[in-house]
């Protein structure tokens, strides 16, 4: 694990001169207090892929097409379709390898696991974790059932969040194969470059630059 | 703020004629197109300035930039995000000299805006895969050993918007989602051995107190390397927009990974695959799959001056300035094009050159009143060479947003004035 000698030999210097010796010799500085159970579970509220961590509690999109209306349609849209800028939630399927993406649970999203942890940790915007454990599944078993992934009666819970597969499980790849994009010499040309130089786009014909306030 | 208003209209006041014609015919943007001098103010006459008694001591508590300067702030591009409380700004890198970023021109980027969190009821927990579950408070904190490291900080979004091309007129714009400030903290390998990790344990979720609850997953290698739990940037308290009271620094890493606020680490033996490193901060290629767990930011270089906001204002002798930086080390050399990359020249780095640190690059400029096509291209300690959009393009597509380390090219125009271009 770590170097258990030199940790125990700082420990034992520093606890034998200010702390006393009864404390643990594995605890460095003696800093910070323990955490109660309690403690813990208020602030861990995270949701693993595996189901790890999702609170007890069950609800289906039949139920959750109510709440989704009252707490997230006024920037998601009625369907998931996005007002104004706000995420769209639904649609994008096969549109990923096109010229313009849409990147929605439905079809980007690879867990259904990160839906419940994004919207019970940080939904609302602006009412964070406002929701309960059986709205936050309501929701997201409506969202599920939008991009047709499962039925309008089926109860997602704690015991089968990890077990649902996402369109786009797939969709992602690992390790990260950078760096890409080298020269092929590894010293970079430096005279009469074989390099294009007409200007094919200026920033200022497009014209999104915000101006300066006067 | 009220007090400091009062205190620029005093001030404007007594140098009416110069401040006012000096900034009403700037603009903001623009600060270098010549003003005509009031020469009541030069040579041989006295200045306006001199006879008088200007401020006490106890004028500005906390200092504030002259008010010549107010033009040197965080900009935002209001169409890019639905609202300004999960949105970003960009530091005026084409303003700023050396390396040190001024803590109140860091570049801010948010999820659920800014939270204030009060001091004496901030709490770290560090659970999970652990000997000990525990909980520390801010002075908890500065008892660790403490470490003191300069590191930049760079959005992976930043240059998101010129995948396609040549699309926001402005350094700032293109290239400003980085700082670089001195962070003062305590390792996280300190406090994950006052925790007592379990051998098991192989990634770190790192979460914030803010109201996104911004999460990410981290290796354990990278955390028992050189990650910090941060409460002070450049000397004093971190800002609340920088995380207030403390934030992780995740070295060379991408930014979204130094979770501010931070209120809770937790051990585990798989990355969580939060909204952050799923949804967003995957790198979408041409074929439709998307790269996930890019975190390193390649080097990367930009000429801050000539920029689109630093034109030349006349012929003659100038000093071509830039900043370069890599997520994998130092910075070993820049070099420099005028000529939109057939030839190029090794530009002069202006120590200390620090690791995962900008680097301030000059090289001096004799203009005629010519077109320039101006490039600056950084290699770093790995022997990594900056790349070339087309390049990226060729392997990536347009669609990835993120991690756009591109050469850029800024046109200088027979005028002096500069714009961001796309060549092809």
């Amino acid at each position: 694990m770590f170097d258990l000698v030199k940790t125990s030999l700082v420990s034992s210097l520093i606890l034998a001169s200010i702390a006393g010796p009864s404390l643990a010799s594995d605890r460095p500085f003696n800093l910070g207090k323990i955490a109660t159970a309690e403690e813990v579970s208020g602030w861990d509220i995270d949701v693993r892929p595996d189901g790890l961590g999702a609170p007890v509690g069950m609800g289906n999109a039949i139920d959750g097409e109510e709440i989704y209306a009252e707490r997230c349609a006024a920037c998601h849209g009625d369907f998931g379709e996005a007002v104004d800028r706000w995420p769209a939630l639904v649609g994008g399927e096969g549109t990923l390898a096109s010229h313009d993406p849409v990147k929605t649970t439905g079809s980007y999203w690879p867990y259904a696991s990160t839906m419940f942890d994004y919207i019970y940790r940080a939904m609302p915007f602006g009412e964070a974790q406002s929701l309960t454990p059986d709205e936050t599944y309501q929701i997201v078993a409506f969202l599920l059932y939008m991009s047709d992934i499962v039925e309008d009666d089926f109860n997602l819970s704690h015991e089968n969040i990890g077990t649902i597969k996402m369109p786009n499980r797939d969709g992602f790849f690992l390790p990260d194969p950078r760096p890409d994009a080298q020269p092929a010499s590894a010293e970079p040309c430096m005279i009469n470059c074989n390099v294009a130089t007409n200007i094919i786009v200026r920033a200022r014909d497009i014209d999104v630059t915000p101006e300066s306030e006067s | 703020m009220i007090d400091q208003g009062n205190k620029r209209g005093t001030l404007s006041r007594r140098s009416l004629i110069g401040g006012a014609v000096a900034l009403g015919s700037v603009g903001l943007a623009k600060t270098t197109v010549a003003t005509e001098p009031n020469t009541d103010n030069l040579p041989p006459n006295v200045s306006e300035w001199t006879p008088y008694l200007g401020d006490g001591v106890d004028a500005n508590p906390y200092g504030m930039p002259s008010p010549f300067e107010e033009h040197v702030i965080r900009r935002n591009v209001e169409w890019l995000t639905a609202s300004t409380e999960s949105s970003v700004n960009f530091t005026p890198l084409h303003e700023l000299e050396g390396f040190v970023t001024p803590n109140g021109l860091c570049f801010e980027r948010h999820h659920g805006g800014v939270p204030e969190v009060i001091p004496s009821d901030y709490r770290l927990m560090i659970n999970g895969l652990v000997d000990r579950e525990l909980i520390f408070t801010l002075d908890d904190l500065k008892r660790f050993p403490q470490t003191n490291r300069f590191y930049f900080l760079e959005c992976a979004a930043n240059g998101g918007m010129e995948w396609r091309g040549a699309q926001l007129n402005g350094c700032q714009y293109t290239f400003g989602m980085v700082h670089n400030v001195q962070y003062t903290g305590v390792l996280l390998k300190d406090l994950a051995r006052e925790v007592g990790v379990k051998p098991q344990a192989k990634w770190i979720l790192a979460e914030g107190g803010d109201s996104s609850g911004m999460n990410r997953s981290i290796p354990i290698e990278k955390i028992m390397d050189d990650c910090i739990i941060a409460w002070a940037m450049n000397g004093e308290a971190l800002r609340p927009e920088q995380g207030y009271p403390a934030r992780l620094v995740v070295p060379g890493w991408e930014g979204n990974m130094w979770v501010k606020w931070i209120r809770r680490l937790e051990f585990g033996d798989m990355p969580y695959m939060a909204r952050e490193e799923t949804s967003k901060y995957t790198d979408l290629m041409k074929d439709g799959k998307a790269r996930m767990f890019t975190w390193v930011m390649e080097a990367k270089s930009v000429i801050t001056s000539p920029s689109p906001e630093k034109s030349i204002p006349e012929k003659g002798i100038h000093q071509l300035r830039g900043l370069a930086w890599s997520g994998r080390g130092k910075i070993t050399r820049v070099d420099v094009s005028l000529d939109g990359g057939r030839n190029w020249k090794t530009a002069k780095l202006h120590g200390p050159v620090l690791d995962k640190c900008l680097t301030r690059f000059t090289m001096p400029i004799e203009w005629n009143g010519e077109e320039l096509m101006i490039q600056s291209r950084a290699m770093d300690e790995t022997g990594y060479v900056q790349p070339t959009i087309d390049a990226l393009q060729a392997e990536r597509g347009v669609n990835s947003i993120y991690h756009n380390n591109a050469i850029a090219t800024w046109l200088v125009n027979k005028d002096g004035s500069v714009d961001n271009v796309r060549l092809g």
